[in-house]
């Protein structure tokens, strides 16, 4: 059988067709997905990777909900100029509780991977809650509810760790019964501030490249 | 001649739709576009917040407008393409609505700040259960209606629609596997890198089943039919089918080089999306040979100029793409206002301008009225094609500056500029890139006030199903 008298075949029935074009589109992603979603090496934790205390992942979602992701970027590349710019370049093993990841696809604003211990808490508050008093030609909006609203309100804590360690996330039950303890008297501005803190400090690698 | 009529008021709803949902996502994106020039007119308010309002503007587009319009031409087409009525009318009109809820509803859930992150698959759990649902119910009436042809072969539109249904089903269940917490958050099955690959696996994708492999549908059935021109070469639109559904599955890594994936994975990524520069191009010179014999109806059919000059931004942001693709480029490109270029460069210059000339050439044709105002969509034309090239010739600065500014470094090694004065240098660009907006978006609202005019107190004509040439019968 020729190709085009194949295709003839093909192009008259329906089920063909629809295997088809599912059996070739399938191929590209069985190559790419299988063997990434098999190295041991992308989702096993070293002494890079940071488990997210409560606190901490509180302030991760909230970083999700308000899109920061959208003008910051979470991924350090090996250039000269970003590790000079941002610090040591991101590692694979620094991502493996980042559910989802945000690395991000766009820096309006800069890359914030290596923000962690960069400035003061009360720098970042004032920031959030005006960008321009400290940055002045920021175009960053600002953040004025995060200061108004209580981190246990953010989302049902518990759960959410309770869902992590089914994931396989080694979260003990102290962890989990302490959560919303944690979280008690915080704002979620303090919450948040607490995540930018922890970005990128569980690096143990050398500080030059 | 049979006594049945095709099933045309869907078709025509769901334009409705479409337009409505282009006005909306368009203008949110005016708005964010306006937020980068003077940051605070959210006046403090959650919901106006860039980083809320972007998604929306996203997701407004491609799945308000873009998959409403898809929908739409997709129902108009199967049914002339295969010479019988939709099968299951009721499911369609099913779909027609209850997709047009998902849009409605995710639309407000983004602004409240449910959001999984994952660019195109913001929306959370309930909602992709309910998008995949929809979509299940799409493929039914789509393929149902194929299997009940009364034409023997199946026509090209109807693989490119087919494989939008297939494949962007098979990205979405995959990319959406989640762990529910509460009804509006969830967590990632996959974590960081993997979680990385798996994501631009879907977006990239998301990109060419749905932005690409849809549109093309839409140009192999209304581009010969408006042309009254058959397709230039229907063997070679057949080779660079199976190729674009072959190759464009690989390229997604391209969306992460110098991240922390394995390097085989980029370097795969980066190949392939060079190679898919053959089928892209095959799939435009058959369309320009399609209408070369007619170039003189161009002067009299505001319509038809849309969809040739669609054709030429295909070209452009598919040639565009695999150039970004390579590594060296991408050095420059990634993570700039380049990428929203190129983006724009297809949405606004392809998805955008084909969907207007197929409106233009279909609304009049389902409720039997000549177009309101052909001059008004002329003036249209001038509006669309001068925001989309003032809007891409603006990223493009702005993203080679910026590209080429973050990475400069002086003699003796060190950083030239610092992130915040580069950041200051883009004002000038966001501005025109603000004005470009507006002037796509005032042409948008032309066109539904010249289609509305249209389509005003009609329904859908009674168009029959013709009889079928024995030669091309089913038996």
């Amino acid at each position: 059988m020729d190709g085009l008298s194949l295709h003839k075949k093909i192009e008259e029935n329906t089920g063909l067709l629809i295997f088809g074009i599912l059996f070739v589109s399938a191929i590209g992603g069985l190559v790419q997905l299988l063997p990434v979603l098999n190295q041991d090496s992308l989702d096993t934790a070293t002494v890079n990777s940071h488990l997210y205390s409560a606190v901490e992942l509180t302030g991760r979602d909230i970083y999700i909900r308000e899109g920061c992701h959208v003008c910051h970027s979470q991924q350090v590349r090996p250039l000269i100029a970003e590790v000079e710019r941002y610090g040591p370049y991101s590692r694979a093993d620094e991502f493996v509780y980042d559910r989802p990841f945000l690395w991000g696809s766009k820096r309006t604003g800069p890359d914030l991977h290596r923000l962690g211990g960069k400035f003061s808490d009360d720098w970042h508050r004032i920031h959030l809650l005006n960008p321009r008093s400290v940055v002045p030609n920021s175009i960053m909006p600002a953040y004025p509810w995060l200061a108004e609203r209580e981190a246990s309100e953010t989302g049902n804590i518990t759960a959410k760790l309770s869902a992590l360690t089914v994931l396989g996330h080694p979260y003990t039950e102290e962890d989990i019964a302490g959560a919303d303890a944690a979280l008690e008297g915080m704002t979620e501005m303090d919450a948040l501030i607490a995540y930018l803190q922890m970005l990128g400090t569980s690096y143990q690698g050398e500080s030059e490249l | 001649m049979s006594d049945q009529t095709y099933h045309d008021n869907i078709a025509l709803r769901l334009i409705q739709f479409a337009v409505i949902w282009a006005i909306a996502a368009m203008a949110a994106g005016v708005y964010i576009a306006a937020e980068l020039v003077w940051p605070t007119i959210d006046f403090g308010q959650f919901w106006l917040s860039f980083g809320r309002l972007r998604p929306l503007h996203t997701n407004g587009i491609i799945f308000g407008f873009g998959v409403s319009a898809l929908m739409a031409t997709a129902f108009y087409s199967v049914q002339r393409t295969c010479h019988t009525p939709l099968f299951m009318p009721k499911l369609a009109w099913f779909c027609c609505y209850a997709w047009q809820l998902i849009v409605l509803t995710g639309g407000l859930s983004l602004l409240a700040g449910l959001t999984t992150s994952k660019e195109y698959a913001e929306l959370e759990w309930p909602w992709d259960i309910a998008i995949a649902l929809v979509w299940v119910c799409f493929g039914i009436v789509f393929f149902g209606t194929i299997a009940q042809r009364k034409i023997k072969p199946i026509y090209i539109s109807n693989w490119f629609y087919g494989a939008l249904i297939i494949v962007i089903a098979m990205l979405h269940i995959i990319n959406n596997l989640a762990i529910p917490v509460t009804i509006g958050k969830s967590y990632s099955l996959y974590a960081g890198a993997q979680d990385a690959v798996v994501q631009w696996w879907y977006g990239h994708n998301a990109v060419g089943f749905l932005l690409t492999g849809g549109f093309l549908g839409m140009l192999y059935y209304f581009l010969p039919k408006h042309a009254e021109r058959p397709i230039w070469s229907y063997r070679l639109s057949v080779v660079a089918f199976w190729a674009f559904v072959y190759s464009y599955i690989w390229a997604g890594p391209h969306h992460l080089h110098y991240n922390s994936v394995p390097e085989w994975v980029q370097t795969l990524g980066m190949g392939m999306s060079i190679i898919l520069l053959a089928p892209s191009w095959a799939t435009m010179i058959n369309g320009i040979m399609t209408v070369s014999t007619a170039w003189e109806k161009l002067r009299s059919d505001p319509a038809l100029k849309f969809i040739v000059l669609s054709l030429a931004f295909y070209g452009l942001a598919t040639f565009e793409g695999p150039m970004m693709a390579i590594r060296s480029v991408n050095i420059v490109s990634h993570f700039t206002d380049w990428t929203i270029g190129h983006v724009h460069s297809g949405a606004l210059g392809w998805n955008a301008m084909i969907t207007y000339g197929t409106f233009y050439f279909m609304v009049p044709k389902l409720v039997g009225r000549e177009l309101y105002s052909k001059k008004l969509a002329n003036v249209h034309f001038a509006l669309a094609l001068a925001g989309t090239m003032l809007y891409i010739i603006a990223m493009w600065a702005a993203g080679v500056s910026q590209g080429l500014l973050w990475l400069s470094v002086d003699q003796l090694g060190e950083l030239s500029f610092s992130f915040k004065d580069i950041m200051a240098s883009m004002t000038p660009y966001y501005l025109l890139r603000l004005v470009a907006g507006l002037i796509f978006l005032a042409g948008t609202i032309l066109m539904a006030y010249n289609l509305f005019m249209t389509m005003k107190g009609k329904e859908a004509a009674r168009v029959t199903v013709p009889a079928v040439n024995p030669a091309y019968g089913m038996n």
